[in-house]
């Protein structure tokens, strides 16, 4: 078949492709999920997963009564990093995005309701996308809001000098960066936690595992680090760690990627994933006997 | 329009859950009207039903319902209602929610989703409490709410598990009733219950499993006719029942005719009714027996159930 007929076929496919239904039906699968998964009590932990470091950080701006200088400066803008770079990247984001979106599917099927998602005339990829959306807005929304309280605290103790490292200096450019990793991250993490809720009827072991592979990537060759998240992730934060030790495997970058690379790569890792839990879903049936 | 595409065709269709067995070599089709699945617990009526819905795929066979699979959704769920036995609910959703997000994703406009819930909710008498809490329903109210989303699209296919559990008798007669005229207007109407007189009041027709297999399947008459085994009652209110036993005993197919205790009437058992009945006609035309009435006694599901399947819920 010659690749002028393939893009013809594909042409007439999608034409006859209900998008407009497609696009109602991810808003209100959005609209649905996210209020079932943000404002929700059970969800608290959560919210305290992404506010803790805010409530010290604003704990130190309040307290913290020792000099305020360029050094100062320094050494607080290295310590957002490591808040961000090891708590958020590594942990907070990390174990918010395995409980979003591996309840997203899991979570139903442990209430006993996701035959409602399967009954009606909603084609199930379009069932994980609007799934997927709303998790993503769910983390995005927490996270992006917490960086930037982290951001904001951080510098409004130091005054006027700390505004002028923010709108005259690298601190805008660093706040960018952050809060487009921060994305990514909830992106590159829920699609890879989404899959695995459709894999395994338990994804918390995997889970462990996913964070040993994300931890011991970089000491593996580049073809195989690509696999990861913080691969993309890495090569996007805006201050590098000064890390020593065993630590310092957290900073490792093998091989340097262009940051559009990285965000395209990253994306296109988000996009693998997602076409794999569309393939996946196909499979899953209603058995709640055996969940 | 093909002969398939108003028909629920089951073709050799077989669901193992690992080594357990679901259902195995089904193979039937089914007409518009209410047809009932009728066996214990563990028969496979859900498992029937889950399949045909596509909320579980077949081991092997297939499945089409009025000429499509549950691999055309969009197409598919516009046809299909299911009004589960799964007693659970969204957490924190109200009566008109539940209904009307579902008729939202089936590409309604707000004000014709709108209207179809209020619809489905006044049809399952369920308007008054529609903005109350589905956790605060009472069981009766939570199966009515649940009926209230399966018809709320008006489906050509209404397949409904237990549809009448945890109904007052009130609730049950209107619901019934609501099946009824379902099916009046040329639907499917697929419904699984342990109730047997009501079964046996509105089926047109029954499918009978036990065991994981179809032991019987067919409209209710042609169903008992075929249960060789068993001798086929024929109650016979008459006046002068003694003659009519007398006579009856004479036919070799006869196995038992017994005179009621009131003295008018006899219970006749017998292998082939139409001879029956051919002598019942010569004794009525010979002026022996005047007869008030004649109704098979044993051609109902309940009868059908015991003979095929047993009370013990093994198979006969």
């Amino acid at each position: 078949m010659s690749a002028r007929s393939l893009a013809a076929k594909a042409k007439s496919w999608s034409r006859e492709q209900p998008w407009r239904l497609f696009g109602s039906q991810v808003s209100i699968l959005v609209r649905n999920e996210v209020r079932r998964n943000l404002f929700t009590r059970r969800r608290i932990w959560i919210y305290l997963l992404a506010w803790i470091p805010v409530l010290i950080i604003l704990a130190h701006t309040i307290f913290d009564t020792g000099p305020r200088g360029p050094a100062q400066l320094e050494e607080d803008t290295q310590v957002l990093a490591g808040i961000i770079q090891l708590y958020y990247f590594r942990l907070g984001i990390f174990f918010a995005c395995m409980a979003i979106f591996t309840w997203l599917f899991r979570g139903e099927m442990v209430e006993r309701t996701l035959h409602y998602q399967f009954l009606v005339p909603v084609r199930r990829e379009v069932l994980v996308v609007g799934k997927f959306l709303a998790g993503v807005i769910v983390a995005i929304a927490l996270f992006e809001t917490a960086v930037f309280a982290c951001f904001c605290f951080m510098y409004s103790r130091f005054g006027s000098a700390g505004k002028s490292y923010v709108f005259d200096g690298p601190g805008l450019g660093q706040l960018t960066s952050y809060l487009l990793v921060t994305a990514l991250a909830c992106l590159g993490y829920g699609a890879v936690f989404l899959a695995l809720s459709l894999l395994f009827k338990n994804p918390i072991i995997p889970g462990v595992v996913i964070m040993g592979w994300e931890t011991i990537a970089p000491i593996f060759p580049a073809w195989a680090q690509r696999l990861s998240v913080t691969f993309y992730l890495k090569h996007l934060c805006p201050v590098t760690l000064p890390l020593d030790g065993p630590l310092a495997i957290f900073t490792i970058v093998a091989e340097p990627v262009s940051p559009f690379l990285a965000v395209f790569g990253l994306l296109c890792l988000t996009v693998s994933i997602l076409a794999l839990s569309c393939f996946l879903i196909h499979r899953l049936e209603i058995t709640y006997t055996v969940e | 329009m093909t002969p398939g595409a108003r028909q629920i065709v089951f073709e050799n269709v077989s669901k193992f859950y690992g080594e357990v067995l679901g259902v195995n070599k089904v193979s039937f089709s089914l007409e518009p009207g209410i047809t009932s699945l009728v066996g214990p617990n563990g028969s496979g009526k859900t498992t029937l039903m889950n399949l045909l819905t596509g909320l579980i795929r077949p081991s092997q066979g297939a499945i089409h319902v009025l000429g499509l699979t549950p691999q055309q959704p969009i197409e598919f769920f516009r046809q299909v209602g299911y009004c589960t036995q799964f007693d659970s609910f969204p957490p924190g959703t109200n009566g008109y929610d539940f209904i009307y997000w579902p008729l939202r994703l089936h590409g309604f406009g707000r004000e014709q989703a709108a209207k179809l819930t209020n619809e489905a909710l006044e049809r399952a008498g369920m308007a008054q409490v529609a903005r109350r809490k589905v956790a605060g329903y009472s069981k009766g109210m939570r199966q009515r709410i649940r009926l209230a989303q399966a018809i709320a699209h008006h489906p050509s296919v209404l397949v409904l598990d237990e549809p009448l559990n945890g109904l007052d008798p009130m609730a049950r007669s209107e619901s019934i009733a609501l099946f009824e005229a379902i099916a009046k207007q040329g639907m499917h109407v697929i419904i699984s219950s342990h109730i047997l007189e009501e079964v046996d009041r509105i089926s047109d027709r029954v499918v009978l499993m036990s065991s994981g297999y179809v032991v019987a399947e067919g409209q209710i008459r042609e169903v008992r006719r075929e249960v060789q085994d068993h001798p086929m009652q024929i109650l016979v209110r008459c006046s002068n029942a003694a003659r009519l036993a007398a006579a009856a005993f004479e036919l070799d197919h006869v196995v038992e005719a017994k005179i009621l205790n009131d003295g008018h009437g006899v219970l006749v058992r017998t292998r082939d009714a139409e001879q029956f009945y051919l002598l019942l006609n010569k004794i009525v035309s010979g002026g022996l027996v005047e007869v008030d009435a004649v109704a098979p006694a044993d051609d109902d599901v309940n009868s059908i159930y015991q003979y095929l399947i047993g009370s013990d819920g093994g198979p006969a």
